[in-house]
């Protein structure tokens, strides 16, 4: 198969649902779709495997959804508005997937997003070259780098209890207040 | 004649629906939210529009991956709400006004933006949490609404010119339905957010309030930023932001910022609200130059 290289390739940790994913992943996605039903969140659970037989799979799509390696599902062309219904049907939260996603703890991926989410910074690009003021390549580790970033941000999130920003301010007032 | 008098953007995040739905309003993580809203809520009970046009997105709710429209307008009498998994939202039927989406679907058709009329359809939180941010949450929504669906979930979504553009045509549309109707754009989601892959929970506030700033002075500049300057900066799914050009397009060159409110995080995405007026002619002047002209023309007739 033809592989056509994109830009966007070069944003780490981030698989593009793109048109070549949406049409290797349909699979998956209208297994997902399938999940918005209680009947069909019963049959599944009843026999996952069995269940799955029902649509158009390859046997690694199907190992990913069986192992819950939500990673994987979006690399082979599942959508994460469709995964999270896997993860519903499982009944986690959606904080849990996203934390699943990154390899760190829901505990400490909550403290990260709550001390203002993950810094861009670092994780622009895998060739580093989109980094302002930065010329070293920094290729690939995101999740290594995402834990120590999320690690040192919790220490700092602890320390000042909760740091989140929040701004608001009213201009000077229309007519109709 | 109808006029667009206003333009508000609103974030979705759904836990924000699910904490309105599960009486959590109050909790402190909330109500560092809800709060920012109030002052929008006061100034949506003042400025009573006659309907709501909103811009939003579908999360795999209306549209799977069968049918995926790039825009989409809804024409129908009513949606209701989708059930997502949980059961469908204890809102209301959103209430559509069919005259008039039919009327901007042929308009912007004829004006080379092909939409995908829906004569039936479901609404997901994309379109619901801005209606709650913005109304609270009354029995029945407080005017009639016509859904703009924009594809954000399949890469490409449609180019931010393109949704600028739309935004104009949109306008030139409800100029030309001869009722005269209060009509306010809405354009929601973002602002920043990633919440798939290992980059999860991406968060840039410093692209978000250049982003924010951009959309009242420069909305050109950020019509022609590339997509992959959204997906870098602000996260893979930050690059629903391309459909606050629709709701900006709609609008004068020039407007007034009435109210601005962001915060992070709310559940894995960072909040951003703004309020724009337009301050020229077509919001303002016509109606009393309109009834200038009429009660002259009155007095022509009652002289002749």
């Amino acid at each position: 198969m033809v592989q056509v290289r994109h830009e966007y390739d070069d944003i780490p940790g981030t698989f593009v649902f793109d048109a070549e994913r949406s049409r290797r992943g349909y699979g998956i996605n209208m297994f997902c779709m399938s999940l918005m039903k209680e009947e069909n969140r019963k049959a599944f659970k009843a026999n996952e495997a069995e269940y799955l037989k029902k649509f158009p799979l390859t046997p690694e799509q199907t190992e990913a959804i069986l192992k819950r390696d939500y990673n994987r599902m979006l690399e082979l062309g599942g959508n994460i508005y469709f995964t999270a219904k896997l993860g519903a049907t499982d009944g986690h939260s959606f904080q849990h997937l996203a934390a699943l996603m990154t390899g760190m703890s829901q505990e400490d991926y909550a403290k990260m997003m709550l001390a203002g989410g993950r810094p861009v910074e670092g994780v622009r690009s895998k060739s580093g070259k989109e980094e302002p003021g930065k010329t070293k390549p920094d290729n690939g580790a995101v999740k290594s780098k995402a834990k120590s970033k999320a690690e040192s941000k919790s220490k700092a999130g602890a320390k000042t209890k909760s740091k989140t920003k929040t701004q608001s301010k009213t201009r000077k007032g229309s007519k109709r207040g | 004649m109808a006029r667009i008098i206003a333009g508000v953007t609103s974030s979705h995040v759904p836990a924000i629906g699910a904490a309105i739905d599960n009486g959590k309003t109050e909790e402190p993580y909330w109500k560092r939210i809800f709060s920012g809203f109030e002052k929008s809520k006061e100034w949506m009970a003042k400025t009573k529009p006659d309907v709501l046009i909103v811009v939003y997105n579908d999360h795999a709710s209306a549209f799977s991956v069968e049918l995926i429209p790039t825009f989409a307008i809804g024409c129908a009498a009513e949606f209701p709400p989708a059930d997502e998994g949980w059961g469908p939202r204890p809102v209301p039927v959103v209430k559509g006004h069919p005259e008039l989406a039919a009327h901007i679907a042929q308009s912007v058709i004829l004006d080379e933006f092909d939409l995908t009329i829906v004569n039936k359809m479901e609404v997901d939180h994309g379109l619901t949490v801005p209606l709650n941010l913005l109304c609270g949450t009354p029995k029945e929504w407080p005017c009639p609404v016509i859904p703009i669906a924009v594809n954000v979930v399949q890469y490409p979504p449609p180019t931010g010119h393109r949704c600028y553009m739309l935004g104009k045509a949109i306008r030139k549309a409800v100029e030309s339905y001869p009722e005269d109707l209060r009509v306010v754009i809405f354009g929601t989601g973002g602002m920043s957010h990633q919440i798939s892959g290992p980059r999860a929970g991406l968060i840039n506030s410093k692209f978000d309030k250049a982003f924010l700033d951009n959309l009242v002075n420069n909305p050109q500049k950020l019509a022609r930023m590339p997509h992959i300057e959204y997906m870098r900066e602000a996260g893979a799914e930050g690059i629903e932001l391309v459909m606050w050009l629709v709701m900006r397009g709609a609008l004068d060159d020039k407007v007034e910022e009435v109210y601005r409110f962001y915060t992070v995080p709310a559940s894995n995405t960072a909040v951003g609200h703004i309020i724009l007026e337009n301050r020229g002619k077509a919001a303002r002047k016509a109606p009393a130059k309109l009834k200038r002209a009429a009660a002259r023309v009155k007095q022509t007739v009652r002289r002749s």
